[in-house]
Protein backbone atom coordinates (compact mmCIF):
# COMPACT_ATOMS: atom_id res chain seq x y z
CA UNK A 1 0.00 0.00 0.00
CA UNK A 2 2.51 2.58 1.00
CA UNK A 3 4.64 1.62 -2.01
CA UNK A 4 2.06 3.71 -4.22
CA UNK A 5 2.63 7.21 -2.46
CA UNK A 6 4.69 9.34 -4.63
CA UNK A 7 8.00 9.65 -2.73
CA UNK A 8 8.66 12.13 0.16
CA UNK A 9 5.02 11.56 0.70
CA UNK A 10 4.52 10.64 4.41
CA UNK A 11 3.85 6.46 4.68
CA UNK A 12 0.83 4.92 6.61
CA UNK A 13 3.64 3.34 8.04
CA UNK A 14 5.04 6.22 9.17
CA UNK A 15 2.04 8.58 9.67
CA UNK A 16 0.59 5.66 12.28
CA UNK A 17 4.13 5.37 13.89
CA UNK A 18 4.64 9.22 14.99
CA UNK A 19 0.36 9.38 15.58
CA UNK A 20 1.53 6.63 18.06
CA UNK A 21 4.35 7.75 19.81
CA UNK A 22 2.48 10.96 20.35
CA UNK A 23 -0.67 9.40 21.63
CA UNK A 24 -3.43 12.08 22.57
CA UNK A 25 -1.82 15.00 20.74
CA UNK A 26 -3.68 17.36 18.75
CA UNK A 27 -3.84 15.64 15.51
CA UNK A 28 -5.70 13.00 17.06
CA UNK A 29 -8.35 14.89 19.03
CA UNK A 30 -9.62 17.06 16.75
CA UNK A 31 -11.61 13.57 15.44
CA UNK A 32 -13.57 14.45 18.00
CA UNK A 33 -14.88 18.17 19.06
CA UNK A 34 -13.93 18.39 22.11
CA UNK A 35 -17.36 20.34 22.81
CA UNK A 36 -19.24 17.33 21.97
CA UNK A 37 -17.77 14.53 24.57
CA UNK A 38 -16.96 17.03 27.56
CA UNK A 39 -19.06 17.07 30.69
CA UNK A 40 -20.50 20.54 30.85
CA UNK A 41 -18.85 22.35 33.56
CA UNK A 42 -20.90 22.18 36.74
CA UNK A 43 -20.86 24.65 39.20
CA UNK A 44 -19.03 23.48 41.76
CA UNK A 45 -21.30 22.69 44.58
CA UNK A 46 -19.08 21.97 48.18
CA UNK A 47 -21.41 19.18 48.94
CA UNK A 48 -21.54 17.63 45.87
CA UNK A 49 -17.41 17.81 45.26
CA UNK A 50 -14.62 17.40 46.99
CA UNK A 51 -10.79 17.04 46.57
CA UNK A 52 -8.81 14.12 45.50
CA UNK A 53 -4.97 13.69 45.85
CA UNK A 54 -3.27 11.49 43.51
CA UNK A 55 -0.16 10.26 41.27
CA UNK A 56 -0.74 10.35 37.65
CA UNK A 57 2.06 9.46 35.37
CA UNK A 58 4.40 10.40 38.48
CA UNK A 59 3.32 13.53 39.09
CA UNK A 60 0.81 14.79 41.96
CA UNK A 61 -1.52 16.11 41.68
CA UNK A 62 -4.23 18.03 44.24
CA UNK A 63 -7.66 18.51 42.27
CA UNK A 64 -10.90 19.75 43.43
CA UNK A 65 -13.72 17.46 41.68
CA UNK A 66 -17.04 17.46 41.14
CA UNK A 67 -18.17 13.63 42.65
CA UNK A 68 -20.10 12.96 38.94
CA UNK A 69 -16.44 12.97 37.67
CA UNK A 70 -14.87 9.93 36.44
CA UNK A 71 -11.33 9.48 35.95
CA UNK A 72 -11.31 9.34 32.27
CA UNK A 73 -12.82 12.97 32.56
CA UNK A 74 -10.48 14.20 34.82
CA UNK A 75 -7.47 12.84 32.69
CA UNK A 76 -9.16 14.40 29.45
CA UNK A 77 -11.07 17.27 30.42
CA UNK A 78 -9.01 18.89 33.36
CA UNK A 79 -5.43 17.77 32.73
CA UNK A 80 -5.68 17.72 29.15
CA UNK A 81 -3.79 14.00 29.08
CA UNK A 82 -6.29 13.23 25.87
CA UNK A 83 -4.05 9.78 25.41
CA UNK A 84 -6.85 7.78 27.03
CA UNK A 85 -10.18 7.61 25.03
CA UNK A 86 -13.61 7.87 25.69
CA UNK A 87 -15.18 5.35 23.80
CA UNK A 88 -18.62 4.07 25.23
CA UNK A 89 -18.49 5.87 28.58
CA UNK A 90 -20.29 2.43 29.61
CA UNK A 91 -17.48 -0.08 30.33
CA UNK A 92 -18.18 -1.99 27.23
CA UNK A 93 -15.27 -0.88 24.62
CA UNK A 94 -11.89 -0.34 26.68
CA UNK A 95 -11.06 2.71 25.21
CA UNK A 96 -10.53 4.75 28.78
CA UNK A 97 -7.90 1.69 30.04
CA UNK A 98 -5.56 3.07 32.80
CA UNK A 99 -3.65 1.36 35.53
CA UNK A 100 -4.62 2.42 39.19
CA UNK A 101 -2.26 1.06 41.72
CA UNK A 102 -0.73 -1.31 38.64
CA UNK A 103 -3.93 -3.16 37.80
CA UNK A 104 -5.70 -2.14 34.71
CA UNK A 105 -9.09 -0.74 35.21
CA UNK A 106 -12.13 1.47 32.99
CA UNK A 107 -11.06 5.19 34.02
CA UNK A 108 -14.97 5.82 32.65
CA UNK A 109 -16.42 3.86 35.31
CA UNK A 110 -13.75 4.70 38.02
CA UNK A 111 -14.91 8.07 40.23
CA UNK A 112 -12.04 10.30 40.87
CA UNK A 113 -13.12 11.21 43.96
CA UNK A 114 -12.34 7.43 45.17
CA UNK A 115 -8.77 7.52 43.84
CA UNK A 116 -7.06 9.75 46.79
CA UNK A 117 -4.11 8.36 47.01
CA UNK A 118 -3.93 6.21 44.30
CA UNK A 119 -0.94 5.72 41.67
CA UNK A 120 -2.28 6.16 38.11
CA UNK A 121 -0.39 5.42 34.73
CA UNK A 122 -1.73 6.64 31.49
CA UNK A 123 -0.54 5.75 27.74
CA UNK A 124 1.74 9.31 28.24
CA UNK A 125 3.20 7.48 31.30
CA UNK A 126 4.66 4.39 29.36
CA UNK A 127 7.26 5.70 27.39
CA UNK A 128 11.06 6.73 29.09
CA UNK A 129 11.53 9.81 27.84
CA UNK A 130 12.07 9.10 23.95
CA UNK A 131 12.60 5.80 24.16
CA UNK A 132 9.14 3.88 23.78
CA UNK A 133 7.72 1.21 25.74
CA UNK A 134 8.55 -2.10 24.46
CA UNK A 135 4.76 -2.83 23.67
CA UNK A 136 4.31 0.34 21.98
CA UNK A 137 7.01 -0.35 19.83
CA UNK A 138 5.44 -3.47 18.92
CA UNK A 139 2.87 -2.05 17.83
CA UNK A 140 4.51 0.22 15.30
CA UNK A 141 6.43 -3.21 14.08
CA UNK A 142 3.39 -5.04 13.48
CA UNK A 143 1.05 -2.21 12.20
CA UNK A 144 -1.13 -3.25 15.07
CA UNK A 145 -3.81 -0.69 14.23
CA UNK A 146 -5.99 1.11 12.03
CA UNK A 147 -7.65 4.06 13.08
CA UNK A 148 -5.82 3.95 16.13
CA UNK A 149 -8.68 5.18 18.37
CA UNK A 150 -8.87 1.78 20.67
CA UNK A 151 -4.37 1.76 20.46
CA UNK A 152 -4.01 3.87 24.03
CA UNK A 153 -6.37 1.70 25.80
CA UNK A 154 -4.94 -1.76 23.81
CA UNK A 155 -1.02 -0.45 24.70
CA UNK A 156 -2.23 0.02 28.19
CA UNK A 157 -4.71 -3.23 28.73
CA UNK A 158 -1.77 -5.32 26.92
CA UNK A 159 1.03 -3.83 29.86
CA UNK A 160 -1.00 -5.62 31.82
CA UNK A 161 -2.04 -8.63 30.18
CA UNK A 162 1.82 -9.26 30.11
CA UNK A 163 2.30 -8.59 33.24
CA UNK A 164 -0.30 -10.77 34.63
CA UNK A 165 1.93 -13.11 33.20
CA UNK A 166 -1.35 -13.88 30.27
CA UNK A 167 0.47 -14.54 27.56
CA UNK A 168 1.84 -18.14 27.01
CA UNK A 169 -0.55 -18.10 23.86
CA UNK A 170 -1.94 -16.32 20.86
CA UNK A 171 -5.74 -17.82 22.71
CA UNK A 172 -4.78 -16.62 26.00
CA UNK A 173 -3.91 -12.91 25.05
CA UNK A 174 -6.76 -13.12 23.19
CA UNK A 175 -9.20 -13.91 25.89
CA UNK A 176 -7.30 -11.67 28.89
CA UNK A 177 -7.16 -8.92 25.61
CA UNK A 178 -10.78 -9.16 24.98
CA UNK A 179 -11.90 -6.31 27.28
CA UNK A 180 -10.59 -3.89 24.43
CA UNK A 181 -12.54 -3.93 21.32
CA UNK A 182 -11.06 -2.67 18.19
CA UNK A 183 -13.85 -2.02 15.15
CA UNK A 184 -11.16 -2.02 12.52
CA UNK A 185 -10.50 -5.44 13.55
CA UNK A 186 -6.90 -5.52 14.59
CA UNK A 187 -7.13 -7.88 16.61
CA UNK A 188 -4.20 -10.26 14.73
CA UNK A 189 -1.63 -8.13 14.73
CA UNK A 190 -2.40 -6.75 18.65
CA UNK A 191 -2.16 -10.48 19.99
CA UNK A 192 1.35 -10.15 17.78
CA UNK A 193 2.54 -7.21 19.20
CA UNK A 194 1.43 -8.61 22.84
CA UNK A 195 3.43 -11.62 21.95
CA UNK A 196 6.58 -10.20 20.72
CA UNK A 197 6.41 -7.61 23.67
CA UNK A 198 5.78 -10.47 26.15
CA UNK A 199 8.96 -12.38 25.00
CA UNK A 200 11.00 -9.45 25.23
CA UNK A 201 10.11 -9.19 29.09
CA UNK B 1 -25.85 11.65 36.31
CA UNK B 2 -27.21 13.64 38.95
CA UNK B 3 -25.28 15.01 41.60
CA UNK B 4 -24.83 13.60 44.67
CA UNK B 5 -22.84 13.57 48.00
CA UNK B 6 -19.83 10.96 48.41
CA UNK B 7 -18.75 9.69 51.95
CA UNK B 8 -15.98 7.27 52.66
CA UNK B 9 -16.35 5.70 56.24
CA UNK B 10 -13.48 3.59 57.75
CA UNK B 11 -15.46 1.63 59.69
CA UNK B 12 -18.53 -0.79 59.51
CA UNK B 13 -20.73 0.87 61.63
CA UNK B 14 -19.84 4.39 60.31
CA UNK B 15 -20.86 2.53 56.91
CA UNK B 16 -24.37 0.98 58.00
CA UNK B 17 -25.35 4.48 59.86
CA UNK B 18 -25.46 6.27 56.06
CA UNK B 19 -26.97 3.37 54.43
CA UNK B 20 -29.57 4.02 57.24
CA UNK B 21 -29.96 7.08 56.40
CA UNK B 22 -30.73 6.49 52.51
CA UNK B 23 -27.15 6.72 51.49
CA UNK B 24 -26.56 4.37 48.20
CA UNK B 25 -23.31 1.92 48.95
CA UNK B 26 -20.78 2.04 46.53
CA UNK B 27 -17.53 -0.91 45.91
CA UNK B 28 -16.53 -1.63 42.99
CA UNK B 29 -18.67 1.37 40.90
CA UNK B 30 -18.88 -1.22 37.77
CA UNK B 31 -22.39 -1.47 38.06
CA UNK B 32 -23.36 1.66 39.41
CA UNK B 33 -21.38 4.39 38.67
CA UNK B 34 -23.43 3.09 34.60
CA UNK B 35 -26.63 3.00 35.83
CA UNK B 36 -26.00 6.72 37.49
CA UNK B 37 -24.69 7.84 34.13
CA UNK B 38 -28.10 6.19 32.28
CA UNK B 39 -29.81 8.25 35.19
CA UNK B 40 -31.52 4.69 35.74
CA UNK B 41 -30.00 4.89 39.44
CA UNK B 42 -30.14 8.77 41.17
CA UNK B 43 -28.75 8.02 44.61
CA UNK B 44 -28.25 11.15 46.72
CA UNK B 45 -26.12 9.90 48.58
CA UNK B 46 -22.99 7.98 47.69
CA UNK B 47 -21.34 5.90 50.32
CA UNK B 48 -17.92 4.20 49.43
CA UNK B 49 -17.71 1.09 51.55
CA UNK B 50 -14.00 0.17 49.63
CA UNK B 51 -12.25 0.49 52.95
CA UNK B 52 -14.24 -1.02 55.31
CA UNK B 53 -12.61 -4.80 56.06
CA UNK B 54 -14.71 -6.76 54.35
CA UNK B 55 -11.76 -9.31 51.92
CA UNK B 56 -9.80 -12.07 52.26
CA UNK B 57 -10.46 -15.88 51.16
CA UNK B 58 -10.70 -17.93 54.21
CA UNK B 59 -10.92 -21.88 54.43
CA UNK B 60 -14.11 -22.45 56.89
CA UNK B 61 -13.68 -24.60 59.95
CA UNK B 62 -15.70 -26.89 58.18
CA UNK B 63 -13.68 -27.41 55.34
CA UNK B 64 -16.40 -25.06 52.79
CA UNK B 65 -14.49 -21.89 52.26
CA UNK B 66 -15.67 -17.97 53.02
CA UNK B 67 -15.14 -14.84 49.97
CA UNK B 68 -15.30 -11.48 51.54
CA UNK B 69 -17.75 -9.11 49.94
CA UNK B 70 -14.84 -6.84 48.66
CA UNK B 71 -12.59 -9.32 47.14
CA UNK B 72 -12.55 -8.43 43.88
CA UNK B 73 -13.24 -10.75 40.97
CA UNK B 74 -9.58 -10.57 39.89
CA UNK B 75 -8.39 -11.92 43.31
CA UNK B 76 -11.48 -14.37 43.85
CA UNK B 77 -11.11 -16.33 40.62
CA UNK B 78 -7.34 -16.50 40.87
CA UNK B 79 -7.04 -17.22 44.68
CA UNK B 80 -5.89 -20.62 45.13
CA UNK B 81 -7.94 -22.09 47.92
CA UNK B 82 -11.14 -21.25 45.07
CA UNK B 83 -9.00 -22.70 41.91
CA UNK B 84 -8.66 -25.95 43.68
CA UNK B 85 -11.82 -26.12 45.90
CA UNK B 86 -14.11 -24.82 43.48
CA UNK B 87 -13.10 -24.50 40.07
CA UNK B 88 -16.76 -23.16 39.61
CA UNK B 89 -16.32 -20.25 40.87
CA UNK B 90 -12.90 -19.34 39.24
CA UNK B 91 -14.20 -20.33 35.91
CA UNK B 92 -17.66 -18.32 36.31
CA UNK B 93 -15.75 -15.49 37.05
CA UNK B 94 -12.92 -15.35 34.36
CA UNK B 95 -15.43 -15.54 31.76
CA UNK B 96 -17.36 -12.73 33.05
CA UNK B 97 -16.99 -9.38 31.94
CA UNK B 98 -13.44 -8.19 31.30
CA UNK B 99 -10.09 -8.47 33.19
CA UNK B 100 -10.27 -4.48 33.86
CA UNK B 101 -14.46 -4.60 34.95
CA UNK B 102 -12.74 -7.91 36.87
CA UNK B 103 -10.29 -5.83 38.80
CA UNK B 104 -12.86 -2.97 39.97
CA UNK B 105 -16.18 -5.19 40.38
CA UNK B 106 -16.04 -6.94 44.18
CA UNK B 107 -17.54 -10.48 44.72
CA UNK B 108 -21.15 -8.63 46.77
CA UNK B 109 -21.31 -6.33 44.09
CA UNK B 110 -21.23 -9.19 41.60
CA UNK B 111 -24.08 -10.59 43.13
CA UNK B 112 -25.95 -7.24 43.34
CA UNK B 113 -25.20 -6.74 39.58
CA UNK B 114 -28.87 -5.31 37.75
CA UNK B 115 -30.12 -6.84 34.95
CA UNK B 116 -28.64 -5.86 31.28
CA UNK B 117 -31.98 -5.84 29.90
CA UNK B 118 -32.18 -2.97 27.09
CA UNK B 119 -35.51 -2.13 28.50
CA UNK B 120 -34.35 -1.38 31.80
CA UNK B 121 -31.17 0.42 31.19
CA UNK B 122 -33.64 2.86 28.68
CA UNK B 123 -35.08 5.20 30.69
CA UNK B 124 -37.41 5.93 27.69
CA UNK B 125 -39.02 2.49 27.80
CA UNK B 126 -41.85 1.01 30.15
CA UNK B 127 -40.10 -1.40 33.06
CA UNK B 128 -41.62 -2.37 36.20
CA UNK B 129 -38.23 -2.90 37.47
CA UNK B 130 -37.03 0.81 36.62
CA UNK B 131 -40.60 2.47 37.39
CA UNK B 132 -42.98 0.16 39.26
CA UNK B 133 -46.20 0.16 37.29
CA UNK B 134 -45.11 1.23 33.92
CA UNK B 135 -45.30 -1.62 32.29
CA UNK B 136 -42.74 -3.89 30.38
CA UNK B 137 -41.44 -3.22 27.16
CA UNK B 138 -39.48 -6.37 26.88
CA UNK B 139 -42.73 -8.55 26.80
CA UNK B 140 -43.80 -7.35 23.13
CA UNK B 141 -40.50 -6.03 22.19
CA UNK B 142 -36.96 -7.73 21.54
CA UNK B 143 -36.51 -9.80 24.17
CA UNK B 144 -34.09 -13.12 22.27
CA UNK B 145 -31.77 -12.71 25.52
CA UNK B 146 -34.40 -12.50 28.00
CA UNK B 147 -35.67 -15.30 30.99
CA UNK B 148 -37.56 -18.36 29.81
CA UNK B 149 -37.53 -19.61 33.41
CA UNK B 150 -38.93 -17.69 36.32
CA UNK B 151 -40.61 -14.73 34.31
CA UNK B 152 -44.09 -13.16 35.69
CA UNK B 153 -46.28 -10.84 33.69
CA UNK B 154 -44.41 -7.62 35.03
CA UNK B 155 -41.08 -9.19 34.01
CA UNK B 156 -38.97 -11.36 32.08
CA UNK B 157 -34.93 -9.64 32.74
CA UNK B 158 -32.49 -12.43 33.04
CA UNK B 159 -29.71 -12.12 36.30
CA UNK B 160 -26.34 -11.12 34.52
CA UNK B 161 -24.13 -12.83 37.00
CA UNK B 162 -22.44 -16.09 36.59
CA UNK B 163 -20.68 -16.22 39.98
CA UNK B 164 -24.35 -16.36 41.13
CA UNK B 165 -25.38 -19.40 39.21
CA UNK B 166 -22.27 -21.25 41.05
CA UNK B 167 -22.92 -20.31 43.92
CA UNK B 168 -26.43 -21.46 43.30
CA UNK B 169 -25.36 -24.84 42.03
CA UNK B 170 -22.75 -24.86 45.66
CA UNK B 171 -25.70 -23.63 48.04
CA UNK B 172 -23.67 -21.04 49.56
CA UNK B 173 -25.05 -18.56 51.80
CA UNK B 174 -25.37 -14.90 51.96
CA UNK B 175 -23.44 -13.16 55.03
CA UNK B 176 -25.31 -10.29 56.16
CA UNK B 177 -24.84 -7.08 58.64
CA UNK B 178 -27.35 -4.47 59.60
CA UNK B 179 -27.89 -1.87 62.33
CA UNK B 180 -29.67 -4.57 64.07
CA UNK B 181 -26.88 -7.58 63.67
CA UNK B 182 -25.80 -10.02 61.29
CA UNK B 183 -27.77 -12.75 59.70
CA UNK B 184 -27.10 -15.24 56.64
CA UNK B 185 -29.73 -15.99 53.98
CA UNK B 186 -29.53 -19.51 51.79
CA UNK B 187 -28.15 -18.40 48.01
CA UNK B 188 -31.63 -19.55 47.30
CA UNK B 189 -33.54 -17.24 49.22
CA UNK B 190 -31.48 -14.20 48.28
CA UNK B 191 -31.88 -13.20 45.13
CA UNK B 192 -35.66 -12.60 44.17
CA UNK B 193 -37.70 -13.75 41.46
CA UNK B 194 -39.74 -10.97 39.78
CA UNK B 195 -43.54 -11.71 40.61
CA UNK B 196 -45.70 -8.64 40.71
CA UNK B 197 -42.72 -6.44 42.17
CA UNK B 198 -39.91 -6.83 39.88
CA UNK B 199 -38.06 -3.56 41.54
CA UNK B 200 -37.34 -5.70 44.70
CA UNK B 201 -34.46 -8.02 43.90
CA UNK B 202 -32.78 -9.39 46.91
CA UNK B 203 -33.62 -10.18 50.66
CA UNK B 204 -31.89 -7.41 51.58
CA UNK B 205 -32.86 -4.81 53.98
CA UNK B 206 -33.06 -1.43 54.06
CA UNK B 207 -28.93 -0.29 55.02
CA UNK B 208 -27.64 -3.56 55.21
CA UNK B 209 -24.37 -4.95 53.48
CA UNK B 210 -23.42 -7.97 52.28
CA UNK B 211 -19.87 -9.26 54.35
CA UNK B 212 -19.28 -12.52 52.79
CA UNK B 213 -20.44 -15.31 50.86
CA UNK B 214 -19.93 -18.68 52.13
CA UNK B 215 -19.86 -21.97 50.51
CA UNK B 216 -20.14 -25.07 52.67
CA UNK B 217 -18.35 -28.16 52.35
CA UNK B 218 -19.19 -31.04 49.66
CA UNK B 219 -17.99 -34.42 49.88
CA UNK B 220 -14.94 -35.37 48.28
CA UNK B 221 -13.49 -35.74 45.58
CA UNK B 222 -16.08 -32.81 44.07
CA UNK B 223 -15.10 -32.44 39.95
CA UNK B 224 -16.62 -28.55 38.97
CA UNK B 225 -16.52 -26.37 36.14
CA UNK B 226 -18.70 -23.52 34.29
CA UNK B 227 -19.87 -22.94 31.19
CA UNK B 228 -21.02 -20.17 29.22
CA UNK B 229 -22.44 -19.64 25.89
CA UNK B 230 -22.47 -16.29 24.07
CA UNK B 231 -22.85 -14.43 20.73
CA UNK B 232 -19.31 -13.82 21.13
CA UNK B 233 -16.59 -15.94 23.08
CA UNK B 234 -15.60 -13.47 25.18
CA UNK B 235 -16.55 -10.20 26.63
CA UNK B 236 -20.06 -10.80 26.84
CA UNK B 237 -23.37 -11.69 29.08
CA UNK B 238 -24.58 -15.51 28.87
CA UNK B 239 -26.63 -17.11 26.45
CA UNK B 240 -26.95 -20.03 28.46
CA UNK B 241 -24.89 -21.45 30.69
CA UNK B 242 -24.29 -24.26 33.64
CA UNK B 243 -22.45 -24.48 36.66
CA UNK B 244 -22.03 -28.31 37.55
CA UNK B 245 -20.48 -29.80 40.73
CA UNK B 246 -20.67 -33.38 40.83
CA UNK B 247 -19.45 -36.04 43.89
CA UNK B 248 -18.73 -39.29 42.17
CA UNK B 249 -17.61 -42.55 44.38
CA UNK B 250 -17.36 -46.14 43.42
CA UNK B 251 -18.82 -45.23 39.71
CA UNK B 252 -22.21 -44.24 41.04
CA UNK B 253 -22.73 -40.41 40.98
CA UNK B 254 -23.50 -39.62 45.03
CA UNK B 255 -23.85 -35.62 44.35
CA UNK B 256 -25.24 -33.70 41.70
CA UNK B 257 -25.44 -29.90 41.69
CA UNK B 258 -26.42 -28.25 38.81
CA UNK B 259 -27.09 -24.67 37.76
CA UNK B 260 -28.34 -22.31 34.92
CA UNK B 261 -27.58 -18.70 34.05
CA UNK B 262 -28.75 -16.91 31.70
CA UNK B 263 -32.28 -18.12 31.31
CA UNK B 264 -33.69 -17.38 34.67
CA UNK B 265 -35.21 -14.32 36.09
CA UNK B 266 -32.60 -15.34 39.19
CA UNK B 267 -29.86 -17.93 38.66
CA UNK B 268 -31.74 -21.58 38.27
CA UNK B 269 -31.29 -24.31 39.85
CA UNK B 270 -32.32 -27.59 38.07
CA UNK B 271 -33.44 -30.00 40.70
CA UNK B 272 -34.83 -32.13 37.61
CA UNK B 273 -32.11 -33.00 35.98
CA UNK B 274 -29.74 -33.82 39.48
CA UNK B 275 -33.05 -36.15 40.66
CA UNK B 276 -31.82 -37.60 36.93
CA UNK B 277 -28.27 -38.21 37.96
CA UNK B 278 -27.80 -38.94 41.97
CA UNK B 279 -27.41 -42.87 42.49
CA UNK B 280 -26.66 -43.57 38.65
CA UNK B 281 -23.40 -44.67 36.54
CA UNK B 282 -21.90 -41.75 34.12
CA UNK B 283 -22.62 -42.83 31.04
CA UNK B 284 -23.26 -40.16 27.68
CA UNK B 285 -26.68 -41.66 27.69
CA UNK B 286 -27.56 -40.34 31.49
CA UNK B 287 -26.02 -37.15 30.71
CA UNK B 288 -28.35 -36.85 27.46
CA UNK B 289 -31.30 -37.89 29.68
CA UNK B 290 -30.31 -35.63 32.92
CA UNK B 291 -30.24 -32.41 30.29
CA UNK B 292 -33.70 -33.51 28.81
CA UNK B 293 -34.95 -31.72 31.91
CA UNK B 294 -33.08 -28.91 31.98
CA UNK B 295 -35.68 -26.37 30.27
CA UNK B 296 -38.72 -28.05 32.21
CA UNK B 297 -41.22 -25.78 32.83
CA UNK B 298 -39.60 -23.03 30.77
CA UNK B 299 -41.46 -20.28 28.68
CA UNK B 300 -40.05 -18.74 25.57
CA UNK B 301 -41.23 -15.52 24.63
CA UNK B 302 -41.55 -14.35 20.95
CA UNK B 303 -37.58 -14.22 20.27
CA UNK B 304 -36.03 -16.54 23.01
CA UNK B 305 -37.32 -20.13 21.80
CA UNK B 306 -33.81 -21.44 20.79
CA UNK B 307 -32.44 -21.26 24.58
CA UNK B 308 -34.93 -24.05 25.27
CA UNK B 309 -32.18 -26.45 23.54
CA UNK B 310 -29.30 -24.50 23.52
CA UNK B 311 -29.78 -25.16 27.34
CA UNK B 312 -30.30 -28.69 27.17
CA UNK B 313 -27.24 -28.77 25.53
CA UNK B 314 -24.99 -26.70 27.41
CA UNK B 315 -26.05 -28.90 30.26
CA UNK B 316 -25.43 -32.30 28.71
CA UNK B 317 -22.02 -30.66 27.44
CA UNK B 318 -21.16 -29.52 30.71
CA UNK B 319 -22.14 -32.76 32.72
CA UNK B 320 -19.76 -34.56 29.99
CA UNK B 321 -17.00 -31.92 31.17
CA UNK B 322 -17.21 -32.11 34.51
CA UNK B 323 -18.35 -36.26 34.68
CA UNK B 324 -15.58 -37.24 32.30
CA UNK B 325 -17.47 -40.01 30.86
CA UNK B 326 -17.39 -38.83 26.95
Amino acid sequence: MSEELPKGSVSRRTLLASTASLTGVAATNTLVAPAAVASPAPAVDAATSGQVSLRINGDQHTLTVDNRTSLLDLLREQLGLTGTKKGCDAGACGACTVLVDGRRVNGCLTLARRLDGAEVTTVEGLADGDELHPLQQAFIDHDAFQCGFCTPGQIVSGTACIAEGHTGSAAEIREWMSGNICRCGAYTKIVTAVHQAAGRR
Amino acid sequence: MFPFTYTRPTSTPAALAAGASGGRYIAGGTTLVDLMRETVERPDSVVDIAGLPLGGVTATRGGGLRIGALVSMTDAARHRLVRTAYPVISQALELSASPQLRNMASIGGNILQRTRCTYFRDISAACNKREPGSGCAAREGWNRTHAILGTSQACVATHPSDLAVALTALDATVHLIGSAGTRQVAFGDFLLQPGATPHRENALRPGELITAVEIPAHPRPLSSGYLKVRDRQSYEFALTSAAVALHIDGGVIRTAKVAAGGVGTVPWRLRAVERQLVGRRPTPQLWARAAGHAADGARPLAHNRFKLGLLERTVERQLRVVGGTR
